[in-house]
């Protein structure tokens, strides 16, 4: 038990129940299935981005860049399907984006793997790279996404219906995709040597290398997986949209890492977990999606997410400074 | 964020400002030359050179803050919420409290208690920030990020999103002049602040106090130094910048919204780190950030006069001089690296 | 007598032309403790690295259990049982202590996937080689750094090896932490395993290892069996300096005390603190860490509060509430850990040498005395022999006596009046050591008050007017320096007899 108050994630899930339940009695509606399905449906895209972005903090850097890559990725692979007028399966779409991603990802895995450069440094300056093209060289502007993608979008798995307020919600199959995307990254990180090798890296860099990790390979995987997961991404936002505006996604990336954080995912590395990520964006879904429901105008939705991280933040950076103090006691007795 | 190597130090210890500056230097020059080669009759003239001195001030201000607050160890992402709160509630005030049919000089007083205000607003949210940072010991990063939505957040609610923009004409024609009809009034503000923060931050004890906070802020509390106060007093600085630039944004466009310059934010850091301040705190001049101020405007001017060329080529240049610049400055250091490797090792 | 697992000849070595090792051999026999000593820049970190194949020598000869080779590389050291153990121990603290020691296995067997179960099981069979009880499922980050030095041994057993390099290994450990290493080493011992140890501390040479080598500025200077060492002779052959043994008779100590403190209590850390310290007295606080001396001197500096308790500076109840305000009061603190809490390590001496005085050195309005600034970097790098080529040089280049002398510096450049010194010459060479002395018995002559907190026994008797000996917090014996023994101080710090 006492390992358990040194980490945030039963503080972020007690916050979630908390926020459930003061909102459904102020409103009655949190817990209805329609509304359910809505916070489901909101949180896909956030949740696919905080995955790679939890996997980039925990080996010690930030990436901002990850939604000028899906950006990118989904608008170019837009245009060539409506150019090429395909209309076969959507799993060439995510093919192509996925792919696309890796090579964006590939830039950032080798400036910052091979000749380490600082993380987030280096995704501000290619999430420019990126966006510039994607306005520049493509000059991109919102368009219409193909008919397999559209398809691919009214696909739905079931249908939750409000019977107070005769309002109906669809769970879009994109769902899951997150859930593959959630196994497939829990297995990585802690079955397989390429996903305790990110750990090691962002606890100690140096030891990492000492102890025969491929630091560099390690990081290039990583970086790659990003794009491809934030290619895969792009795809699911616009198909849930059936409209591909490019900019949709930019700017996303700052409350993603803030999710991020709030899940107990340290900022220094090495410390970090997928419950503890997609709990954080649940949070955050919560917060933008029920503000309403408690009779808050959207104006002032920002306000909340801004005290939130704050305050998030703040209970995260007492228990480092608690656990800190717990052990430079025994340390002093030490050094 | 990597650890700092032992060959950096040497990089940065060899008067490694000298040679940054200086690589700097030539790249501004560089810049201009080309650009001026490129197009002679557009990017050389009196016309242009007015036209970019009205352009960086309220950005080149705000990059002047976030470095200060990049020398300390941290940093400030909520420059550009602050400036747009602090413009706002300027704005709702000369709004709301002007009498129609004013003349000019019954609108001054209302102008300068505006202007005080919008001030007030900016150190009120620097201190917000910096108080996070010092006494609650939230990582900047973070404690910014979330005042950036906070302030933009407040901005939003307070105007619904609707842009102010039924200001008193004579903010906007002061806020324009120009002296001898060349050099624009937010130029020379931004002129003083460079000189004043730059002095600052290489003369005084303040100024050493910031650098070496930023390097070891341990050290720095057993050295005497008072962390809490130093790291505020630098966001409050921040924080003030930032409501200038947000008043010179609001005299430019003659209206305040909340969501103006949101692109800043990223640029002013990439400015920064191109200016050579070390993202990990201890090291930078405003020299530097000042030049790499230049030169991005040069980049953007020069751009903006090729018409074929879009302006969104404006971030992709940017984003590829960033990286090339780490590249530049990685590559640099393995070669001194192996230097100091070799002399440390019969010491 | 069986073979040396372990012996080089002639190994030369240089970088760009300065030479780092002249031609230095090496022997150590199979299952030996061996205690590798020299100053910094005598060339044994190099040795160490030409051992592991970390470096090729320009000349000479490695012999492993016989095999012969010209030079080698890390993972051909490794293979032939080649373990060395750095000073960071190379461990993740974010990670369990089953992870941090399966993680290099895995990798060695080219493992893709990671299965728990065989983690677990290599893990707990490391740890009972050494009989070293740890929770495996623990973060590393909350054990302390002896438990971590014992993960880094763990580790470096699993790999089969036969010769263990440890650098400085004591350098961050407390006496008892000591001792059980001591002990872990031993059982190493016998299970054949041979040791090589690399120390500059005369005490622990002289307890656990059986022979000796000593290298001075590249070059042999002697070796043999430890029995036959002394102290004496040891301190020659690192310096190349004679150093005569003496006790420090203070000369000028004025009557009246200028710092009293009474009852001093902070609940759980100290009670009951009570002293007095006049003007050329230099006093000794020693005890082992935990004792509360790190704190006590914290609390005389304003970093920690007391909760119960007087100070009394030149007769004048005072409440220090910040560091602040100590400096003002003429109090001046040398922390233990230089690196951490001293320095400032990528910025230049000069700027680490007035931090402290930068009131002094600059105008009202706080504007920098940029010349008065240079001359007094300079005034004290003359004074106290600083080697260093330039004041604007990061501070960080300069060696750790130098360093120590540069933080040193900073306080003297103030107008002091009490100066604590808290573990001053750890980590730092014989020769600065003894400078480090020599200057102290000085300004304690001139009339400074010195408190200087040590766990180096010897570096007490000789350097203290009058010894407190700390023990849980409380003072249990005030001894007279001339009077007393290593031994007798050992069995006070300790309580056992």
């Amino acid at each position: 038990m006492g390992r358990m108050t040194k980490r945030s994630e039963p503080y972020i899930l007690a916050a979630i129940v908390v926020l459930s339940l003061l909102i459904q009695a102020r409103s009655g509606q949190f817990f209805s299935g329609n509304n359910l399905v809505d916070l489901a449906r909101s949180l896909i895209v956030p949740a696919l981005f905080s995955i790679g972005c939890m996997m980039v903090i925990v080996s010690g850097g930030i990436d901002v860049s990850f939604t000028a890559i899906a950006s990118l990725a989904m608008y170019v692979t837009d245009r060539l399907l409506l150019a090429s007028q395909y209309s076969g399966n959507v799993i060439l779409a995510y093919a192509i984006s996925a792919g696309l991603g890796l090579l964006m990802g590939a830039l950032n895995g080798f400036l910052i793997g091979f000749l380490r450069l600082p993380t987030f440094v280096v995704t501000l300056g290619t999430s420019s790279l990126f966006t510039g093209l994607m306005f520049g060289a493509f000059s991109a502007s919102a368009s219409d996404v193909p008919p397999s993608i559209a398809r691919h979008g009214k696909e739905i798995l079931f249908t939750a219906t409000n019977p107070k307020l005769g309002l109906t919600s669809n769970m879009p199959s994109q769902i899951l995709i997150l859930i593959a995307v959630l196994l497939f990254a829990f297995f990585l990180l802690r079955y397989t040597m390429l996903g305790r090798g990110i750990y090691a890296v962002g606890g100690d860099e140096t030891a990492a290398e000492r102890a025969g990790f491929n630091v560099r390979g390690i990081k290039m995987f990583l970086y790659c997986f990003v794009g491809v997961l934030a290619g895969i991404t792009g795809i699911a936002r616009i198909s849930m949209m059936s409209y591909a505006d490019p900019s949709t996604m930019l700017g996303m990336e700052m409350t993603v890492i803030a999710a991020v954080v709030l899940g107990g995912t340290r900022v220094t590395g090495g410390v970090g977990t997928l419950v503890g990520t997609i709990s954080g964006v649940a949070l955050m879904t919560i917060l933008s999606n029920s503000l309403i429901l408690i009779g808050i105008p959207t104006y002032w939705s920002r306000v909340f997410t801004g005290a939130v991280i704050i305050v998030g933040t703040g209970v995260t950076a007492h228990q480092i400074r608690s656990t800190r103090r717990r052990h430079t006691q025994s340390q002093k007795a030490t050094v | 964020m990597t650890a700092d190597k032992p060959a950096d130090s040497v990089r940065r210890a060899r008067g490694a400002h000298d040679p940054n500056l200086l690589r700097l230097l030539v790249m501004l020059v560089f810049v201009f030359l080309l650009m001026t080669v490129l197009r002679p009759h557009q990017f050389a003239t009196m016309t242009n050179f007015n036209s970019m001195m009205r352009q960086f001030p309220e950005y080149g201000i705000m990059a002047i803050g976030i470095s200060l607050t990049m020398i300390t160890g941290g940093i400030d992402l909520g420059v550009v919420g602050t400036a747009n709160l602090s413009a706002i509630i300027a704005a709702k005030f000369l709004i709301g409290s002007v009498p129609q049919g004013s003349t000019p000089a019954q609108v001054v007083p209302y102008l300068i208690i505006a202007v005080l205000l919008s001030l007030s607003v900016g150190l009120a949210c620097g201190t917000i920030a910096g108080t996070l940072i010092s006494h609650f010991n939230i990582p900047a990063i973070l404690a910014t990020l979330g005042t950036q939505q906070l302030f933009t957040g407040i901005a939003i609610g307070i105007t619904s999103g609707r842009p102010q923009s039924r200001l008193p004409l004579l903010y906007s024609r002061i806020g324009n002049t120009e002296f001898f009809r060349f050099v624009p009034l937010s130029f020379v503000i931004f002129s003083a602040v460079a000189v004043g923060v730059g002095l600052m931050l290489s003369r005084t004890r303040f100024g050493t106090s910031m650098y070496m906070i930023g390097t070891n802020p341990r050290a720095a509390r057993y050295a005497g130094l008072n962390n809490t106060t130093i790291i505020l007093r630098t966001y409050m600085i921040s924080g003030l910048l930032s409501s200038v630039a947000g008043l010179i944004m609001m005299a430019r466009a003659n209206s305040a919204k909340a969501d103006y310059g949101a692109p800043y934010t990223l640029q002013c850091v990439l400015i920064a780190v191109l200016g050579g301040i070390d993202p990990n705190g201890g090291f930078g001049t405003i020299a530097g950030v000042t030049m790499a101020i230049l030169i991005l405007q040069f980049l953007s001017s020069g751009l903006n006069m090729f018409n074929n060329i879009s302006n969104f080529y404006r971030d992709v240049i940017w984003g590829g001089v960033l990286i090339l610049v780490l590249v530049f400055n990685r590559l640099l250091s393995w070669r001194n690296e192996r230097r100091a490797v070799r002399k440390s090792m019969v010491k | 007598m069986t073979a040396p697992i372990l012996k080089v000849e002639g190994i030369t070595k240089s970088f760009g032309g300065v030479q780092a090792l002249r031609g230095v051999s090496l022997e150590i026999g199979s299952g030996e403790i061996h205690c590798l000593a020299g100053e910094n820049g005598s060339g044994k970190s190099t040795l160490i690295k030409v051992i592991s194949g970390v470096y090729e020598p320009d000349a000479g000869r490695i012999e492993i259990n016989g095999q012969q080779f010209s030079h080698l590389n890390p993972k051909e050291a490794i293979g032939l049982g080649i373990q060395v153990i750095y000073q960071d121990f190379s461990v993740f603290p974010n990670l369990t202590v089953m992870e941090n020691l399966a993680l290099n296995m895995e990798l060695m067997d080219n493992r893709k996937l990671m299965n728990y179960r065989r983690a677990r099981a290599i893990a707990s069979n490391a740890i009972s080689q050494i009989g070293f009880d740890v929770d495996l499922d623990e973060r590393v980050e909350n054990l302390t750094v002896a438990d971590r030095q014992l993960i880094a041994i763990c580790r470096a057993l699993l790999q089969e090896a036969k010769l263990i390099i440890m650098d400085e290994p004591t350098s961050a450990l407390t006496k008892k932490e000591v001792k059980a290493l001591f002990a872990v080493i031993k059982r190493l011992q016998s299970r054949g395993l041979s040791i090589l140890f690399v120390s500059h501390k005369l005490d622990e040479v002289f307890e656990i290892s059986e022979r000796y080598t000593i290298l001075r500025s590249g070059e042999n200077v002697a070796s043999g069996n430890t029995e036959e060492l002394d102290r004496k002779t040891f301190a020659f052959h690192m310096t190349g300096r004679e150093f005569a043994d003496e006790y420090y008779k203070p000369a000028g100590v004025k009557g009246k005390p200028v710092l009293s403190v009474r009852g001093l209590t902070l609940r759980g850390v100290y009670s009951d603190i009570s002293f007095d310290l006049a003007p050329g007295e230099i006093l000794g606080i020693t005890g082992l860490l935990g004792s509360g001396r790190t704190e006590l001197a914290e609390t005389l500096f304003g970093i920690l509060q007391p909760d119960s308790g007087g100070i009394e500076i030149d007769g004048r109840a005072v409440k220090i509430r910040n560091v602040k305000s100590a400096i003002r009061r003429g109090i001046g603190y040398l922390p233990s850990d230089r690196l951490t809490e001293g320095l400032f390590q990528p910025q230049a001496v000069d700027r680490n040498l007035v931090i402290t005085t930068l009131d002094r050195l600059s105008s009202r309005l706080g504007f920098l005395r940029r010349k008065a600034i240079a001359e007094t970097a300079m005034q004290w790098i003359d004074r106290l022999s600083i080697a260093v080529r330039s004041p604007t040089l990061p501070v960080r280049t300069l060696s750790g006596g130098n360093q120590q002398k540069v933080v040193l510096a900073r306080w003297l450049a103030n107008d002091l009046s009490i100066l604590i010194l808290n573990g001053p010459t750890v980590g730092v060479d014989i020769g600065s050591k003894y400078d480090i002395h020599a200057l102290m018995r000085k300004l304690a002559a001139d009339g400074l008050a010195i408190i200087i907190i040590s766990d180096d026994l010897p570096e007490v008797l000789a350097c203290a007017s009058r010894i407190l000996v700390m023990r849980d917090g409380v003072f249990v014996r005030e001894l007279d320096p001339s009077a007393t023994t290593e031994s007798k101080l050992s069995e006070l710090s300790t309580g056992i007899a």
